[in-house]
């Protein structure tokens, strides 16, 4: 094990990459199997100079993280299912503001309370669509400690880079994880960019990147936010070609850097005839069913979503490779399969594949269903 | 009032004539200057409502939020930043029924902030309902046979929550309101004025209280200083709200939170 390397659990990996990629201001209310992540922030923040509060609910912990992140923080609150139902409202207020927040949704059994030890992936769709309005976020999905260590640190970066709510959909199951993972820093730390000019400075005006700059609270830039349409001053106004043209930029300023947004994890893919798409927990089901079918001479495959969202119908194409059939594991009644339908239409044949008890689907499960289902 | 504390290019505001709203917020850039406060390191926060939109009329950085939500978003401004003088402006309905959880929980930790209410007794924004500061019996569109609840004492509330500095005042006495905003904003620990406002479109119309000036004018009638009052019987005293200073004591710090636990 090299210097960096430590054992630590899922929640607790997503806390110390979050440290580590300069957050320090962390609200958010207890909540499984989130819970750890307030406590051990509640620790750490006063260590490394920042700042913990445990909020009255859900509704506060998003909204004080937002104003946190005004006044020039990096910042991260942690939660599940129903915590993250109760943070909607502000995860789309953070869209219209160009927030830069982290959110980590730790999915439990849902739906209401369900069961709360159990897990699922239940949550995908509700990191889209949670929120009214047309809106755009990015969603990374860890399937390891390791990888939670490091989505944490991405997510961060992603937030101030895009001005942009990222939501890290993790699960019960990889929140709990224990694994040895290393802490070397894997790619560089982003800051937001800040306005150089005080004189002219217009809140919400762009340049090529489409991402305004941020003045942070309080260094005389005197800033303007507001969750109504705004120009580039920041006023509000309900002039329809203003508002087509900022939702359209807060689409574009996503959407024109999808090679740096978007990571796919694709294995064998190149001549599978049997590709499993999946992610988070599930994905890691499928490393040892695809690893089993190839050991017996079967061209099986795997593509994995490390980025959910934006989601990118070409890129998922190409990632396919040929593969005729395209399985789709999910602890949830089929969410990402609406997507891939979409992509895929009538071209290759995709088959759901459903647990909704509050198990894992293991790589034996795997393995019986593309027997039985003749895949 | 200096004009330097106004985004003029941003007039005329939404307001309805005679809304008691500006002058509200005037009282408050009123203190401002006179505090001689830096204003880069000023931040007004608000909810919705017509009275939120206050700030954005404003040149200090300013934050209009969601309905209720400007409690926490100004908890995190603070926290983040605790040299920034952090002022939320919000409505009766804003900081006391949607945003009243926030309201109290802000008050128990005693978070640096000041909460100006511009309390006009009903939901001016989407047109005249009521609010949990509507007097019994007033009609609003949602009580059209007069309200049947009982409405909260905003002043009493942020008390027992725990709220280290509470004032009251109404727009009719410029002086007594600025000062005492002047007396919040310099607290140390959360503080808030229920300021009194005039809504002349719903709330005057509905309960037959005369025009905009009428309604203005008479909280010379209505409203009692807490010095006249404290001399006044109880019959003497009702149908009017008392206005004045009702809490000002030092912060709640870690220390005298551990004393009372020995005492228990
Ligand atoms: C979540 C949500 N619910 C309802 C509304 C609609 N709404 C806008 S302002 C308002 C009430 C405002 O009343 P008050 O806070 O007393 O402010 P006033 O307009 O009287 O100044 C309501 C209910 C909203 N904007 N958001
Ligand atoms: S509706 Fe009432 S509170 Fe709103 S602007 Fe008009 S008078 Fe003022």
């Amino acid at each position: 094990m090299s210097e960096a390397t430590v054992l630590m659990q899922g929640n607790e990996a997503v806390a110390e990459g979050a440290i580590a990629a300069g957050v320090r201001f962390y609200a958010g209310y207890p909540i499984t199997p989130s819970s750890e992540i307030a406590e051990i922030m509640a620790r750490r923040m006063p260590q490394v100079g920042g700042t913990f509060i445990q909020m009255e609910d859900e509704i506060a912990s998003v909204t004080a993280i937002i104003g946190a992140s005004m006044a020039g923080k990096k910042v991260l609150t942690a939660t599940s299912g129903p915590g993250f139902s109760l943070m909607q409202e502000g995860l789309g207020y953070a869209c219209m503001v160009e927030a830069p927040i982290v959110i980590l949704d730790s999915m439990r059994y849902g739906p209401s309370t369900g069961m709360p030890t159990k897990v699922s992936q239940m949550d995908l769709m509700q990191t889209r669509w949670g929120t009214h309005g047309d809106h755009w976020i990015i969603v990374l999905s860890p399937s390891s400690v390791q990888e939670s260590y490091h989505l944490a640190i991405r997510a961060v970066n992603l937030a101030e880079k895009y001005r942009n709510p990222v939501i890290l959909l993790s699960d019960e199951t990889v929140s709990h994880l224990r694994e040895p993972i290393d802490t070397a820093l894997p790619e560089p730390i982003i800051d937001r960019r800040l306005p150089a000019q005080k004189t002219g400075y217009q809140p919400f005006k762009t340049d090529a990147t489409l991402v305004p700059t941020i003045a942070n609270l309080g260094t005389g830039f005197r800033t303007t936010y507001t969750g109504l349409v705004h120009g580039e001053s920041g006023f509000q106004t309900a002039n329809g070609h203003v508002a087509e043209t900022l939702v359209q930029r807060m689409r574009d300023k996503l959407f024109n850097n999808l090679d740096d947004i978007i990571r796919l994890e694709t294995d064998h893919s190149d001549d599978a005839d049997i590709l499993f798409m999946s992610f988070g927990i599930t994905a890691r089901g499928v490393t040892e069913a695809v690893e089993t079918l190839r050991s017996r001479g079967r061209k099986a495959g795997s593509l994995r979503f490390i980025t959910l969202f934006p989601f990118d119908d070409d890129r998922v194409r190409q990632a396919a490779g040929p593969a005729k059939t395209i399985v789709v594991p999910e602890l949830n009644s089929g969410q990402l399969v609406l997507l891939l339908k979409r992509v895929f239409g009538d071209t290759r044949r995709i088959v759901p594949l459903n647990k909704v008890n509050g198990d894992l689907i293991s790589p034996a499960e795997m393995l019986t269903f593309v027997r039985e289902e003749n895949l | 009032m200096r004009s330097d504390f106004l985004r003029l290019e941003r007039l005329p505001d939404i307001w309805c004539p005679g809304c008691g709203n500006g002058v509200a917020l005037r009282a408050l850039l009123e203190a401002i200057e006179q505090l001689g406060l830096d204003p880069d390191k000023v931040v007004l926060v608000s909810g919705i409502g017509c009275s939120s939109r206050a700030p954005a009329y404003t040149a200090f950085d300013n934050v209009h939020t969601l309905h209720g939500r400007a409690i926490p978003v100004a908890t995190g401004i603070k926290l983040a930043n605790p040299k920034l003088t952090v002022i939320v402006i919000t409505g009766d309905g804003d900081s006391s029924a949607i945003g009243g959880n926030h309201l109290i929980h802000a008050a128990r930790r005693d978070v640096d902030i000041t909460v100006v209410v511009f309390n006009n007794y009903n939901y001016g924004m989407t047109g005249g309902q009521a609010s949990p500061l509507t007097p019994s019996s007033s009609i609003t569109t949602t009580t059209p046979s007069g309200n049947l609840d009982r409405p909260f004492d905003l002043v009493n509330l942020a008390a027992g929550a725990g709220a280290t500095y509470v004032a009251r005042s109404g727009i009719y006495f410029t002086k007594h309101l600025v000062d005492h905003l002047k007396k919040a904003i310099t607290h140390e620990g959360f503080s808030l004025v229920d300021t009194i406002v005039q809504c002349p479109t719903y709330y005057g119309r509905f309960n037959k209280r005369g025009d905009a000036a009428q309604m203005l004018v008479s909280q010379k009638d209505w409203l009692v200083l807490k010095s006249v009052a404290e001399k006044k019987t109880p019959e003497q005293l009702a149908g009017k709200v008392i206005i004045g200073e009702f809490v000002n004591i030092g912060r709640h710090g870690p220390a005298a939170a551990s004393t009372m636990k020995e005492q228990a």
